[in-house]
């Protein structure tokens, strides 16, 4: 396995570079470098895969390290690490990134940047694929901000917006903040144990390097990286803005991979979390989950609707991996990847066919991706109606779906936790409420898109199916959120057991005398706790649909008078709790005011005072050395009088150079004497 | 005034005749004469101080040596000013003076 590994990061970076320096003259400019390194990355990625499945070993590792560098003493160590998790993460990331890439092909057809738009993608896929293969938390931050910076660079892709430029700028800043947390508890783990590989740090700790305390504190630190990039609360902000970017990036980026990776470092940094770390984890995860859950339940841009779920998704898999529902979380990712994809692509293709349609009807000023404007495409988008009615029945937690399982595993998780920390009540609450919300939004969202009447009749004329290259990436992605995909060999559409449970193993905190139960114990509670969680469930999304159906299927009420009786909590909602002004007013304004007295000190006093009073001395004194010193006594006197003098005695002795030799001969004979009356002397 | 004055007079006078000839003369040819004055008058010495000066020997065989270095000199003289008057159509020597600058 391991001499697969190299290819994954060669590939997509050889391709990057090429579509960057050559992808504007290379035919079809150049989408087919980017195609076929991803593609055949998918085919390693399956080969790995198909090995695994063979081997069918939990403990199944293959870890190889190198030094890097090393500053005396300090030896730098960087390598690769494959396990069951590191392959079911490359899979990941290659088949939504294969397939991004094949639905790219369609959707971005004309843009003028299209060769740079495949060099992002592949820079994303290298940095990504990084990530997922680094055993070392240096090459993990090294390849994070990496793909903080694909991210920034595909949400501004269309720079021309300026919602587009200011929303990659806020991405990027807004991560920042948290990577910053991240950076300082790498260091904290760095210093206290010399190493930066996963295994010396997991030894390191569990002979007691650090403090407990300060284990929390490390460990919060580093939780801070996966708050940013996994957009959690409170630096979720910038998620939902990076819907500028194109969609196909969308699904990639912002709900498929990169914002997965804050729940992988999570995941894979589990055994190093004090059980005081764990619960802060899970409270934000469930804030999260909820909180993003009540807005995208008011927002009427497609996208958005899907960016909120995403976040609270994300949030879910936080909590599951807080509350110790460690194989929960990340089987939520892997599902999550698949049906998310899918929706976003999906949402895409809707987008792609607004935006056909308003523009063959001159329409330039309704905005292709607001649900409002859309409705009854259903007869004109089978394809992409079915593919995303799949995708919803997943995410709304619908049996005989992968969603179904792991966001079952996650709510009995939590239910389980709460059992044994009765005072942690309202874990579970955040879950199931969101869950009936999820069911509640993703109902609506389909309902408003695919159902009813269309806002205009004309639009609706207009629309068509989108291309086979982006139908196909659909089919594929709404097919891998069928239930079966992730229960082989076992049949039970009610049971999470098959080949990813059996695979990924919960490991054992390395924390000195933890409190926590051991990942058998959890293991056990969350078995138990399964058949309530899961009826418990069930009601919550069949509730939601059904509300989802009352209101928007039927029409029994009127979503505006709803809104009207519940005016406070609607405006919340829809405003998205107006964290952003709440942001703007108390961060982002008085840093600038800050900014400006600092800058206004700066200009008007320190610098017209201290900075050109400086300059002004400066000038006198240079006055006064150049021109006086210098050009009046040194010059002129000096080094003028050095050549006058010269040209004084040269114009004097000239005369006895008369060049005949005799007078020469004259002047030897008196010298010589000369020195003869001397001597004789 | 013993005998060894004598010759050294003449040879003080003939080098001193040598050198007003060096000096005075306006022709090339002339000025060589001069040069052979000299050294004849160094050879007077060396003969005087072979005689009266113990040098013996030595003084006969460095008066030859002049002798036939005066005649190798000559001939070198002689062909300078040859040259001398090719490139400046005369052997007065106080035409050569692009010694000045």
């Amino acid at each position: 396995m391991m001499t697969f590994a190299p290819y994954f990061l060669i590939l997509p970076l050889a391709a990057f570079a090429i579509q960057i320096f050559f992808g504007k003259r290379l035919p079809r400019k150049g989408d087919w470098v980017s195609i076929t390194a991803v593609g055949t990355t998918l085919c390693l990625a399956i080969a790995m895969f198909v090995m695994m499945l063979f081997l069918y070993e939990p403990g199944a590792k293959a870890e190889q390290s190198f030094e890097w560098f090393n500053l005396g003493e300090l030896s730098v160590k960087i390598g690769v690490l494959i396990d069951n998790v590191t392959v079911i993460m490359l899979l990941v990331v290659a088949l939504v990134s294969g397939l991004v890439h094949l639905y790219s092909v369609g959707y971005m057809k004309d843009d003028p940047r299209y060769s740079r738009y495949f060099g992002y993608l592949s820079l994303f896929t290298f940095s990504m694929n990084g990530i997922i293969l680094s055993n070392n938390l240096l090459s993990i931050y090294m390849f994070w901000e990496l793909v903080g910076l694909s991210s920034y660079l595909l949400i501004g892709f269309w720079f021309e917006k300026d919602s587009a430029a200011n929303a990659s700028k806020k991405a990027f800043l807004v991560n920042r903040v948290g990577d910053i947390g991240m950076f300082i508890g790498i260091m904290l783990f760095f210093t206290a144990t010399g190493s930066f590989l996963f295994s010396d740090i997991f030894a390191g700790v569990a002979a007691g390097a650090l403090p407990l305390p300060l284990l929390t504190v490390a460990g919060l630190c580093l939780f801070a990286g996966a708050i940013g990039k996994s957009a959690q609360v409170p630096l979720h902000v910038w998620l939902p803005d990076a819907m500028e970017g194109p969609t196909p990036v969308s699904a990639l980026i912002h709900a498929a991979t990169m914002v997965a990776a804050g729940v992988y470092l999570t995941f894979r940094m589990f055994p190093l979390f004090t059980p005081e770390a764990l619960t802060v984890i899970a409270y934000v995860g469930g804030v999260t989950a909820i909180f993003a859950a009540i807005i995208a339940v008011t927002q009427n841009d497609i996208k958005r609707v899907l960016a909120y779920s995403t976040v609270s998704q994300l949030g879910y898999m936080v909590m599951a991996i807080g509350t110790g529902a460690y194989v929960a979380g990340f089987f939520h990712l892997t599902t999550h990847a698949a049906f998310k994809a899918a929706l976003f692509l999906c949402s895409g293709s809707v987008i792609h066919a607004m935006h056909h349609a308003y523009h063959k009807l001159g329409d330039h000023d309704s905005d292709p991706q607001d649900m409002r404007n859309m409705g009854g495409m259903k007869s004109k988008m089978k394809i992409t109606f079915l593919t995303m009615f799949m995708a919803t029945l997943a995410l709304s937690g619908v049996p005989f779906m992968s969603g179904f399982l792991s966001k079952d595993a996650i709510l009995a998780g939590t239910l389980s936790f709460a059992t044994h920390h009765p005072e942690h009540f309202l874990l579970p609450l955040f879950g199931f409420g969101a869950a009936l919300l999820t069911a509640f939004y993703m109902f609506r969202l389909i309902f408003m898109t695919f159902y009813g009447k269309p806002a205009k009749q004309e639009v609706l004329d207009n629309i068509h199916e989108s291309p086979a290259t982006m139908t196909t990436p659909l089919i594929v992605l709404a097919t891998l959120s069928i239930f079966i995909v992730y229960t082989l060999p076992y049949i039970n559409p009610f049971s999470d057991h098959g080949w990813f449970t059996d695979l990924i193993v919960a490991t054992n905190s390395v924390v000195p005398q933890h409190v926590n139960p051991s990942a058998h114990e959890i293991a056990e509670g969350i078995h138990h706790a399964h058949l309530p969680a899961m009826i418990i469930s069930l009601i919550v999304a069949f509730t939601g649909i059904a509300l989802a159906v009352v209101i928007y299927l039927k029409k029994k009420f009127s979503a505006e008078k709803l809104a009207k009786n519940l005016a406070l909590p609607y405006k919340l909602s829809f405003n998205k709790f107006f964290v952003d002004e709440i942001y703007d007013r108390f961060l982002i304004n008085p840093t600038i005011k800050l900014a400006k007295a600092v800058g206004f000190f700066d200009w008007e006093i320190y610098d017209k005072y201290f900075i050109n009073g400086f300059g002004r001395i400066t000038e006198r004194l240079s006055r006064f050395i150049g021109i006086t010193m210098d050009y009046d006594v040194l010059d002129q006197q000096i080094v003028d009088g050095v050549g006058k003098s010269t040209r004084f005695f040269g114009g004097a002795l000239k005369f006895i150079q008369t060049g005949k030799i005799q007078n020469y001969l004259v002047w030897v004979l008196g010298g010589i004497i000369i020195i003869f009356i001397i001597q004789a002397m | 005034m013993n005998d060894l004055n004598i010759y050294l007079t003449v040879g003080a006078i003939l080098f001193s005749l040598g050198l007003y000839g060096v000096i005075t003369r306006r022709n090339g040819v002339a000025v060589l004469m001069g040069v052979e004055l000299i050294l004849n008058s160094a050879n007077v010495n060396f003969v005087a101080f072979a005689r009266f000066g113990g040098m013996n020997l030595s003084g006969h065989i460095f008066a030859m040596f002049v002798i036939i270095l005066a005649a190798a000199e000559a001939a070198v003289a002689l062909a300078i000013i040859i040259n001398l008057y090719n490139k400046f159509g005369t052997v007065n020597v106080d035409d050569a003076r692009s010694l000045k600058q």
